[in-house]
């Protein structure tokens, strides 16, 4: 599993690959916690993950509340078909906002 | 302020590790909650047997044959016979865990302990091993059945139980593989949690407003699973009336199941009906375990507290009240309290908003199968905090002979599926004589049963999984069991059932037109009587089992919804849905009290007369087939205008007389069951107005249901 961060304009991204478990999700939770507390929009590009376990689910949410508390703005990039069924069988699809690519989802930022 | 919270947590002063096994840290654990909890950087495992010699907790990575760690309870570890324990850094998803028990093997005196066995802790969450419905398991993995942890931490938002007043309920009744398995369903997910929540739009059309969904706990689809000997079709434990956990639900009704997120979807579905006004309410097997008789595996209670955990015979054998080879020994003070954290946790962790208890009987016999006048058990259900909002309802008979309906022990909080009502109303519709008195009963909630508990106390039923399909009760004169293997053996005889003419399907359009005939009848009834209806899938779409009264283990096109028929047989659901909405629109049909008989209110009429071909004289001869009752709406606030029922069974069309119409109203037909679609059934507003007002004639075998109102 790998973390990266970049900016595209004021909106930071987070860009994930690997799988997003109970072995990872703390470590993904750590790598970005810097950029969650600076950042009010944020895209996080999951076209690189290949599954999200329960606890990777939960990491997601964590990160919506969190954002949501602070009135800030997330958008999932580039989920999976796969993923996306998983989220929606469990209910967790229905928290956020999709974009099938960067432009769509600086759009649904703006 | 999230780490600060962590913090908090952390520094508490005993959570550190004190002991050491193979790597794996630990520490002395906490007695309650019983099961696996996961805490702050660990998981406390808590499990008592009153006999246990010594307890080893036995941890497995996910799918893995051999354990990781076994890791003995040290003597300080227990308190009373509660052994618990914090195990640290485990990871939560990749774990499985078991127990070994030491103790006596003395099946005479009821102690049945094996260490060779690892044994299922009777509190898990989750339970692995039939993750995906009917993949072949691993036959020589000698943990089958295997405890895992759950996440409780589903974000409900502001869902909550709906508590719907249990009058206003229209029971649908379903199983949840069965409901969207078919291919025809056009679920992305058939056959699973997930594929209800696409079939809610069709339960919203029809206008039912719970679901009660057929045992969810987690079984073991392979238990006595066998193939039919001439067809080779699998016949598998397809109802799940067999419990390996009381806390689990069914991994393979969850389309992830595979990924062991069964919990999350099964309160994803809960939520989802709650967002369409829709209840549910889980029908729970607390009678019995998949552990069989003496001959059957060790699983789990078996091997930890034998004794405790089920009737025995003074001999150590097991007592079947259930007919499925154990009984639990529900008035034991410990298995009291497992059914009650049971409830409690699936009441408060899954926001269920009733349960109906499979052979709820059992729930009030002694620890020797003796019949109690006061169930410590039921007392603390109907009682409890927690579940004191929640429907109860009993299938108030056992297989052990107690047959409880009226006389269930109630505490002013228990339904009964009412068992008197489906066999009278089956009688009385397939033209039976002397039932008409019973009938006149029965819709007005059976006060004969329930005098002192009101009509909400009968959940009203004419078909439930038990039996025939609406369909093939007026189309069998007996059933058809032998897909199932038994040589017809299975299933009940007693069915008052009537083919119509033909057994079994047929191209008569005389047989075809009077079986869809009788079909309305019977949901006219059920619609118009006070107390509970209850409704079996795919009934009102006229779904058949070809005479199978018994599909227990018919995964396949027997026990499926065939979703076809909703186009086929149209005509019935709208019939249904129309019935139903008829019920929704007159409070005065689901009202919570008993029908009186006398005018209380100066409306001139009483709240409920009878009457027959005669106005003010309905015939409870022992040969009458026919009854006619007259509703008074002033007696029920928000009720527009009286109602009057017209039932002839008899094979000759009959002229009724009609009570006179309120000044400035007249009489209007809602409902004619002689009649297709579309006379058979009008919204109130376009109801036609009889030409003559005084006398109607019922077709044979038909219902006529009549509005006053002034168009």
């Amino acid at each position: 599993m790998k973390v990266n961060l970049s900016r595209e304009k004021d909106i930071a991204v987070v860009s994930i690959e690997g799988s997003i478990d109970g072995k990872t999700a703390p470590v993904v939770r750590q790598e970005i916690s810097s950029t969650l507390d600076e950042s009010k929009s944020l895209i996080l590009d999951l076209s690189k993950v290949d599954y999200l376990s329960s606890a990777g689910l939960r990491l997601l949410l964590l990160i919506y509340r969190e954002f949501t508390a602070k009135k800030g703005k997330l958008v999932l990039l580039g989920v999976s078909e796969d993923i996306q069924t998983v989220m929606s069988h469990t209910g967790f699809l229905n928290f956020f906002t999709l974009a099938g690519s960067m432009p769509e989802a600086v759009q649904a930022l703006s | 302020m999230k780490s600060q919270k962590a913090n908090a947590i952390e520094s508490r002063i005993d959570y550190y590790p004190t002991h050491e096994h193979h790597g794996y840290r630990f520490r002395r654990g906490r007695p309650l909650p019983f099961g696996a909890s996961i805490v702050p950087n660990g998981v406390n495992f808590s499990v008592f047997s009153s006999v246990a010699t010594s307890c080893t907790l036995v941890l497995f990575r996910k799918h893995e044959r051999e354990p990781m760690v076994e890791i003995e309870f040290p003597r300080e570890f227990r308190v009373g016979d509660v052994y618990s324990m914090l195990v640290f850094d485990l990871d939560y998803e990749d774990l499985e865990y078991g127990y070994r028990f030491g103790g006596p093997w003395e099946p005479s005196v009821g102690h049945r302990f094996d260490a060779s066995k690892v044994v299922g802790d009777p509190y898990a969450r989750v339970i692995g091993g039939r993750d995906v419905w009917f993949a072949k398991p691993d036959w020589d993995d000698i943990y089958q059945h295997r405890s895992r942890l759950a996440f409780d931490d589903f974000d409900w938002e502001d869902d909550r139980p709906l508590e719907t007043p249990i009058n206003d309920l229209v029971i649908y009744e379903l199983h949840v593989r069965g409901f969207t398995a078919h291919p025809s369903s056009k679920t992305s997910a058939g056959g699973t949690f997930a594929g209800i929540i696409e079939k809610i739009p069709y339960l919203k059309k029809l206008g039912v407003n719970c679901v009660e969904l057929m045992p969810i706990f987690e079984f073991d689809e392979w238990e006595n699973s066998r193939q039919h000997p001439q067809t080779g079709q699998w016949l598998l434990n397809y109802w799940g009336y067999s419990t390996l956990g009381f806390f689990a639900p069914k991994a393979g009704y969850a389309a992830t199941g595979r990924l062991g997120m069964q919990v999350d979807e099964v309160k994803n579905l809960v939520k989802e009906l709650h967002k369409a006004g829709i209840e549910v309410i889980l029908d729970v097997v607390l009678n019995h375990t998949a552990e069989g008789d003496h001959r059957g595996p060790t699983i789990s209670f078996r091997g930890i507290d034998n004794r405790n955990y089920y009737m025995l015979t003074p001999d150590g054998y097991y007592y079947n009240f259930s007919g499925c080879g154990n009984t639990l020994n529900c008035n034991h003070p410990v298995v009291r309290n497992l059914a009650l954290d049971c409830l409690r946790y699936w009441a408060a962790d899954y926001h269920i908003d009733g349960f109906r208890f499979d052979l709820a009987s059992i729930l009030g016999r002694d620890q020797n199968g003796a019949p109690l006048a006061n169930p410590p058990l039921l007392e603390s259900l109907a009682l409890d905090p927690v579940l004191h909002k929640c429907k109860l309802i009993a299938e108030a008979w056992d297989a052990g002979g107690l047959y409880q309906v009226g006389s269930f022990p109630a505490y002013d909080r228990w339904a009964e599926w009412n068992g008197k009502y489906r066999d009278a109303v089956r009688k009385f519709i397939k033209g039976d004589v002397g039932l008409v008195g019973e009938i006149a009963t029965r819709i007005q909630g059976s006060p004969d049963l329930y005098y002192y508990r009101g009509p909400t106390a009968s959940i009203n039923f004419i078909t439930c999984h038990d039996g025939f399909t609406l369909h093939d009760l007026f189309s069998y004169n007996d059933k058809h069991n032998e897909a199932n293997g038994e040589n017809g053996n299975d299933g009940a005889n007693d069915n008052n059932s009537w083919n119509c003419g033909a057994e079994g399907e047929t191209s008569d359009e005389f047989v075809n037109g009077l079986r869809l005939q009788l079909m309305k009848n019977a949901f006219c009834i059920l619609l118009l009587s006070r107390g509970v209806p209850m409704l079996l899938m795919g009934d009102e779409i006229a779904r058949t089992q070809k005479g199978n009264n018994n599909s227990y283990c018919q995964d396949n096109d027997l026990g499926w919804m065939d979703w076809t028929l909703e186009q086929r047989n149209s005509e019935l659901f709208r019939f249904v849905q129309a019935m139903i909405r008829f019920r929704h629109n007159n409070p005065v049909l689901r009202a919570g009290a008993f029908y009186r008989g006398q005018d209380s209110v100066g409306s001139g009429i009483p709240d409920i007369s009878f009457h027959g071909t005669q106005l003010w004289g309905p015939d409870f001869s022992a040969g009458s087939r026919c009854l006619a009752f007259l509703i008074c709406g002033k007696h029920t606030e928000g009720q527009d205008g009286d109602i009057y029922v017209a039932m002839n069974m008899h094979w000759d069309g009959l002229p009724f007389q009609l009570p006179k119409p309120r000044h400035g109203e007249r009489w209007s037909v809602v409902v004619n069951t002689s009649m297709r679609a579309p006379n058979d059934v009008f919204e109130a507003s376009q109801a036609p107005a009889l030409s003559n007002q005084t006398e109607i004639i019922v077709g044979p075998r038909s219902m006529m249901v009549l509005i006053a109102n002034g168009n």
